[in-house]
């Protein structure tokens, strides 16, 4: 049910972990749903995502998503990686099954919210 | 691949060699139909008369008490739905319980929107509902009692013995799945003082595809399908005749094995519990301790979730290990936002319903393979734990904000 890529995501998951000392941290989901994805990031002084990691409780979609969209956010421009849409993310990872899209897709919202939150810190919109 | 270890015998059982040899000339040496009066006909008419005997052995009933289906979901339809259409005139109430399979809990959702009532008594913390219930719950326009016997997710054996004496009592129709413990555990209709039983041979090394439907002498059932007259003109349609000669194949082993073989799986259940139990913090097992099947294990792990237990159990990455197949109660394996209706009906939270594995046994695993699965389960657990952003961080609250107790999930999304 599970394409490769969302498999090898799934087993050899990218940047999971908590980067120290983030310049944002974005959490989405909750536990009586399954899923939870919390991104944190490093903002260098470019405003480019210069480290992100991920921690996530949830479904083999719910990881793969998370780890993707860390994979995809590395190195870009806050900006870019706000254009990160839940349906690159899927794109890249070869498709989702449907019923996968919207409950376990939430890693780009977690993005979004890690920008939002350094932000907010840095005073910069 | 190595060879994996199947853990997920409550989904469906490997067809014992036995009983594929036996099944094998009725396809194409012996493929006349049980319904003509030639010899080849003749002869399947009596390999599934055979059958049926073997099967009423099993069960301590009397052969022409049992009606062959395509399986227990067919069963569970004609003895719930057959009965309500048979018995309207009498009263349109129907009693279950609500942590049934959907075999049974649909028909009766079917019945709801037809007109009927139905009372879900509600099980306790350990799955199980008291005679004492269902008595309450009887009233002068109840027609129909039914429930599983095991169940299939968290093991648990209701007191259907003490439950049957009251329906008895009282008068109205009692109806039992016992797909999960016919070829099991000691099933006899007459000691269980029910009135229609539910079975699936590859429940119990039998073929998939078939089943039978034990009906009581005089019990008054409408049947579901119409057409021919085969099975006394109630269950039409020719007869799947090697599924059947399957099924009393497996009855028959059943009945001479099932003694030792439920030993063995009693054993090897107790040791996974206790395994898991000193291996894991903040688990719960799920189901009764006493009151359970052989086969069955079913925990709730915290702070992770079933489907990525699932999947890193059953697709491993090191070099030479072995898939571990087992079952989950997580909502996304069910295909809706909810977690297994079951788990939440024992007053498991939530969050930990949907971390919930089950893994149940054949007589084919070993201890060894016990030890396997335990080593490569805590791997596992270890592993999505360092994953999880909210394991041993306390109180669960919706990231999003709206941290009461409806968290809704679909706005989550």
């Amino acid at each position: 049910m599970y394409s490769e890529k969302v498999m090898d995501h799934f087993q050899n998951p990218r940047n999971m972990g908590e980067v120290e000392d983030p310049d944002g941290v974005g959490e989405v989901g909750n536990p009586q749903c399954g899923d939870v994805m919390r991104i944190t990031i490093k903002v260098d002084d470019q405003e480019r995502i210069e480290d992100i990691k991920f921690k996530t409780l949830g479904c083999g979609a719910a990881i793969a998503t998370s780890s993707m969209v860390t994979e995809m956010a590395k190195g870009k421009t806050l900006g870019e990686a706000e254009e990160i849409s839940k349906k690159m993310v899927a794109d890249a990872l070869g498709g989702l099954p449907p019923q996968k899209m919207h409950c376990s897709n939430l890693a780009s919202d977690g993005l979004k919210k890690a920008i939002e939150d350094y932000r907010s810190r840095h005073g910069s919109s | 691949m190595k060879d994996p270890i199947f853990l997920d015998n409550a989904a469906t059982t490997r067809t014992d060699p036995e009983v594929v040899e036996e099944m094998k000339p009725w396809f194409d040496e012996r493929y006349g139909s049980p319904a003509t009066l030639y010899a080849m006909g003749a002869e399947a008419k009596q390999a599934i008369e055979e059958a049926r005997q073997r099967l009423a052995d099993l069960i301590g009933a009397d052969v022409k008490e049992i009606y062959f289906t395509s399986g227990a979901t067919e069963a569970n339809n004609w003895a719930i739905k057959g009965t309500a259409e048979a018995l309207a005139s009498k009263g349109k109430h129907i009693i279950t319980t609500n942590a049934e399979h959907h075999a049974l809990l649909m028909p009766c959702r079917h019945l709801e929107k037809n007109g009927w009532e139905v009372t879900y008594l509600p099980v306790d913390g350990e799955g199980l509902v008291t005679p004492e219930a269902v008595a309450d719950a009887i009233r002068d326009d109840t027609v129909l009692v039914t429930m599983a016997h095991g169940n299939h997710e968290i093991g648990t054996i209701q007191p259907i013995a003490a439950i049957g004496a009251v329906t008895r009592e009282r008068g109205v129709t009692f109806h039992v799945n016992a797909a999960q413990t016919v070829g099991h555990v000691p099933v006899d209709v007459a000691e269980l003082e029910c009135d229609l039983l539910s079975l699936s041979a590859h429940k119990f090394y039998g073929p998939k595809g078939v089943g039978a439907l034990w009906m009581r002498r005089g019990v008054r059932t409408t049947p579901l399908l119409h057409g021919g007259g085969q099975e006394r003109k109630r269950r039409p349609g020719t007869h799947n005749v090697p599924g059947i000669v399957g099924l009393g194949k497996a009855a028959q082993l059943a009945r001479n094995r099932m003694q030792s073989e439920a030993k063995k799986l009693v054993e090897l259940r107790d040791y996974l519990i206790e395994g898991i139990e000193k291996g894991l913090d903040d688990v719960r097992l799920n189901g009764s301790r006493s009151e359970r099947l052989p086969n069955n294990v079913n925990f709730s792990i915290e702070g992770i979730e079933g489907e990525s237990i699932m999947l890193s159990l059953s697709y491993p990455t090191a070099e030479g290990s072995r898939p571990v197949y087992v079952s989950t109660g997580s909502a996304c394996v069910s295909g809706t936002l909810e977690p297994s209706h079951i788990l939440l009906a024992l007053g498991v939270p939530v969050e930990m319903a949907h971390g919930s594995v089950r893994l149940t046994l054949s007589h084919e695993n070993t201890r060894e393979e016990c030890d396997y699965v335990l080593e490569t389960l805590f791997e596992v657990v270890e592993r999505l734990r360092s994953m999880s952003p909210v394991y041993k961080r306390g109180a669960s609250k919706c990231a999003t904000g709206n941290d009461n107790d409806g968290c809704d999930c679909e706005a989550a999304g």
